[in-house]
């Protein structure tokens, strides 16, 4: 075959000059380490190679199938959320010193790690803690990660959350640290959907090594008793670990205000694209305390200095914690994560700034009660079912109307609206509901048609 | 005059901070239309959860960000900025049209939570892959969930404690053996995953465990053996088929780490010789940007008889449309939100159709030509060793070299020619995961994009930096100094009181303030 275009030394002369280096006719007896018995003789079955614009045809042809935002008035959020992108967190991800560095030194990749520590710092206003890790895969497994972090603390093994919470993201923490800890629901008030108090004061005892609570949570209400859940918590010696959203908290009280001790999110609300649910980002804040930082096998970034004068560098807290050295002794295993989306969510939290976020998380909640305003005006329909403050997400309960959720949705899909996230399966108590989301990106038009649809639906 | 050596940018940028300025801004939030304001009014929240101080985010306005943003990416040293052979990472280079098509809307903006009819484009990319990753490693199924290698096997560490479980033997079966020149994930997450783990040592003269030391650490206690082939040395061990035999003789499983495939592609298929489980690294092999240490992406790959125990949703096509089947009641669950890193899934599905089979075939001949072109070229530098080159004189993509002679003579070790090859603009190259086995260990890999040139101008520049440790280690030992900084003072890094993971904290504990 031809030289291939990403292959440099696939040109034949190259490679007979190399081959005369190492004293070899061909390439196949640099192979011989492989015993014959263990090589693959056959075909895989693969295509043949495709030129670039062929590539560019086929690929498009395929993913025209996708309707996107801009064909598709979404409704959804439920981990995954609709929110504006700032064209410059685009241009800045999309350089390509950012996008193919990996996993050199402040030496040769100063950059990269300055980036990282101003994701950090200001990931540690938004949540008001000190100490925040380099970026996590996604938030269930930093929240996974966070409950590891509580248990080697604490020397307890007890896991206390809400049922409100989501039953993926349950799962996800498990795969985490099912192996170290047991967890343990508490209940929800029905009418608020905020956690039970009392459940709560049943269920903690001298073993329970952490309250995890989010917040606003997966139903949608915020969570307006947490001084008090923090007291209890602390009364009893064991951690509070909160799941935040982050954008909310540009008019949220912050959890490291409250009482937390350790704080994860999500982080693709920062200036990502949702990229079906492909480009998430883990955040964890925590105490900035030795036995915390003793808790984690997750890299740690420190700034530092040089021996120029005035010059920054940033280096590894206690990399004998990590993977890389402890092996198997590691509190928990480390690797390639996220960290270009860290990037991102610096450049996006820059581009807001205080007002910025402020304005933002107000516009959201606002149109959020809008919708709720004008979902409510509906007969037969429930919205939300919790009377409690919420951010931007919010149940609608479809009960008295005939028609499923489902329904609703596909009724609302034939005229180009995602409805919201059926919820029969997650939560069979709600009957039949679904988990409806506003942002910033929803005009008032967007909110009225969505209204007139549900109806629609519903009177059809 | 002659032209001037080369130096990285260096512009001291502040952090961002210390030029952000009361009152500027980057952003004009979308505006709230006036019925909305004035039907809904501000937003009610009770007085305990009202922010009362508005976060400290810096105040910029665009065009600061961007030069910001900019400045300390010419800070940053990627595999498209020049020589970038750090080893066990597979540094290829990344294909621009991958990344073009991944980033446009039909990619980009669509919502894992959206009607599966309106994302059949996707879901066929993504089954695509999938039965294209059988093909390649000789497997039954994958799942594409995890979102990097230690993620990977941290997944197939839970099936096999799924599929022990299954036979009541989960409680029994409790101990997982690796190898010391195994990527550390197989230990690491395996021990998050529960399991006590066994590891073994190579010998002397082949790089390689003994069978022995292997038959004396199973046992009726043994879930799997969780291994990479090749080792991080380069060495392939021969033995893996009856590594496999052993473990499947005592009731275990394996799992062979193919994060790093680069030499095998279309060579050897680990499903074909007896693995149970596997995974792929889409940031390594498959071309998909490291992206300054993630997003990754890590597929794992299992044989028929453990395909119940993948992660949810599996993609599935039935013959007519692609969907997500969650029905799997012996799932392990979700070991991730949704559904893996699919822009990477993407790159990695268009990098395959531009390889195609000879393509794949090619990489890998190219990957372990460059090497052993590279071998032969370093070894005869002074100073620079090959351990168990007698025995192991061939080596697949990649190569652990020893520094230990020339840290012995010199002083100068590994970590020392790291900072000063970053004089002369090559990226810093992989030493070893801890512990150090082998003396001063430095592990370049030249993938198949690496040219002949790079190699000649990445193997002079060791030899002129080992050259200077005998002739005058001092620049070797201050350097660097043509980087973008300095030497940094290391004390923080042990410190509580000085470290600092933000700014809030660094303000606080070296100069006694709060942020302003």
């Amino acid at each position: 075959m031809t030289a291939h275009p990403y292959i440099p030394n696939s040109v034949p002369e190259i490679k007979r000059k190399m081959l005369d280096e190492l004293g070899l006719n061909d390439v196949e007896s640099l192979f011989h380490v492989i015993p014959e018995r263990l090589r693959f003789k056959g075909s895989l079955g693969l295509p043949k190679a495709a030129s670039e614009l062929e590539v560019r045809r086929r690929v498009e042809a395929i993913l025209s199938k996708n309707k996107s935002s801009g064909e598709l008035r979404s409704f959804v959020g439920g981990g995954c959320w609709q929110h504006w992108v700032p064209a410059a967190c685009d241009e800045i991800n999309a350089r390509s010193e950012f996008l193919t560095a990996y996993a050199g030194d402040a030496y040769s990749d100063l950059g990269r790690y300055q980036a990282i520590f101003e994701f950090q710092s200001m990931v540690g206003e938004l949540v008001d803690m000190d100490a925040v890790m380099f970026p996590l895969y996604d938030w269930p497994t930093a929240s996974g990660d966070a409950i590891r972090m509580a248990v080697t603390v604490t020397g307890r093994r007890e896991v206390l959350y809400s049922k409100s919470l989501s039953p993926e993201r349950l799962s996800i923490m498990k795969s985490l640290s099912g192996s170290i800890a047991n967890f343990k629901p508490i209940d929800y008030d029905p009418p608020t959907g905020q956690v039970d108090i009392d459940s709560l004061k049943r269920s903690i005892s001298d073993r329970t090594a952490a309250v995890y609570l989010e917040n606003p949570n997966y139903l949608g209400p915020l969570e307006s008793a947490c001084d008090d859940i923090a007291k209890i918590a602390h009364g009893r010696g064991a951690l509070f670990v909160v799941g935040a959203e982050p954008l909310s908290l540009g008019i949220v009280t912050p959890p490291g205000e409250y009482g937390a001790d350790i704080v994860t999110g999500e982080g693709q609300p920062l200036g990502i694209h949702p990229f079906y649910g492909g480009a998430l980002m883990g955040f964890l804040a925590f105490r900035d305390e030795e036995k915390f930082a003793n808790a984690t096998g997750h890299r740690l970034i420190t700034i530092t200095e040089t021996e120029r004068e005035g010059e920054y560098g940033f280096t590894q807290i206690l990399p004998e914690r990590t993977m890389y050295a402890a092996r198997e002794r590691s509190v928990t295993f480390t690797g390639t994560a996220t960290a270009l989306w860290a990037i991102t969510a610096a450049t996006y939290l820059s581009i807001l700034g205080p007002r910025g976020i402020k304005e933002l998380a107000t516009t959201i909640m606002q149109k959020a009660t809008y919708a709720l305003k004008k979902l409510s005006e509906i007969s037969n329909i429930k919205a939300p079912i919790f009377q409690s403050p919420h951010f931007q997400e919010f149940t609608v309960e479809f009960d008295a109307t005939g028609k499923t959720a489902g329904m609703v949705n596909r009724f609302l899909l034939d005229r180009g609206i995602q409805g919201g996230k059926v919820l029969q399966n997650e939560f069979p108590e709600l009957r039949n509901a679904a988990l409806y989301c506003i942002t910033e990106v929803h005009t008032k038009s967007d909110i009225d048609d969505l209204a007139l649809g549900i109806k629609e639906a519903i009177f059809n | 005059m002659t032209a001037p050596e080369y130096h990285a940018v260096s512009w001291n940028e502040p952090i961002i901070y210390e030029i952000s300025r009361k009152g500027r801004r980057a952003s004009m939030i979308p505006r709230i239309e006036s019925e909305i304001r004035e039907q809904i009014g501000e937003p009610s929240l009770p007085d305990m959860m009202r922010r009362k101080v508005a976060p400290k985010l810096p105040e910029l306005s665009e065009p600061q960000v961007i030069r910001h943003y900019l400045r300390l990416s010419q800070q940053t040293f990627g595999v498209d900025s020049g020589i970038h052979i750090h080893g066990t990472c597979t540094m290829k280079y990344n294909p621009k049209i991958n990344e073009a098509i991944a980033r446009s809307a039909k990619s980009a903006d669509t919502h894992p939570l959206q009607d599966e009819e309106t994302v059949q484009g996707t879901l066929e990319v993504m089954f695509q892959l999938k039965k294209w990753l059988c093909q390649i490693s000789g497997m039954d199924d994958f799942s594409l969930q995890p979102r990097g290698g230690a993620h990977a096997v941290l997944t197939n560490a839970l099936m096999i404690g799924a599929y022990h479980k299954s036979k009541g033997e989960g409680d029994q079966r409790n101990e997982v053996i690796t190898t010391i020149h195994s990527h550390p994930c197989n230990g690491g997450s395996a021990a998050v995953a529960g399991y006590k783990v066994l590891t073994l040592y190579p010998d002397r003269e082949t790089g390689c465990p003994d069978l022995e030391a292997l038959k004396s650490a199973v046992s009726k206690r043994t879930a799997a053996l969780m291994v990479t082939d090749p080792y991080d040395t380069g060495v392939f061990d021969p033995k893996i088929d009856e590594y496999i035999k052993i473990i499947h003789e005592v009731g275990g499983l394996v799992a062979v780490d193919q994060a790093n495939a680069n030499s095998l592609l279309g060579r050897l298929r680990v499903g074909d010789i007896g693995a149970d489980l596997c995974h792929f690294n889409l940031h390594k092999t498959f071309s998909a940007p490291h992206g300054s240490t993630g997003p990754g992406s890590a597929p794992v790959g299992v044989k028929a008889h453990l395909a119940r125990f993948l992660p949810v949703p599996v993609v599935e096509f039935d013959g007519n449309k692609y969907y997500l089947d969650y029905d799997r009641p012996d799932s392990i669950g979700k070991v991730g939100q949704f559904f893996g890193v699919v822009p990477n899934m993407l790159k990695a599905y268009m990098w395959i159709l531009s390889m195609g089979e000879e393509g794949l075939r090619e990489t890998s001949e190219i990957a372990v030509l460059n090497n052993n072109y590279m071998i032969k070229k370093l070894s005869e530098v002074k100073g620079v060793t090959l351990p168990w080159a007698e025995k192991q004189p061939r080596r697949l993509q990649e190569a652990r070299f020893s520094l230990g002679k020339l840290k012995d003579e010199t002083g100068i070790g590994v970590n020392d020619v790291n900072r000063r090859i970053i004089d002369f603009g090559i990226q810093d190259s992989e030493t070893s995961h801890e512990p150090w086995f082998i003396p001063e260990p430095l592990t370049p890999e030249p993938p198949e994009s690496t040219s002949i040139e790079d190699i000649d101008t990445f193997v002079r520049t060791i030899s002129l930096v080992c050259k200077e440790a005998y002739s005058n280690p001092e620049v070797v030992r201050s350097a660097p100094h043509r980087a973008s900084i300095a030497r940094m003072n290391l004390a923080p890094a042990s410190d509580p009181n000085k470290w600092a993971m933000t700014w809030r904290a660094y303000v606080r504990k070296h100069h006694h303030q709060e942020v302003a």
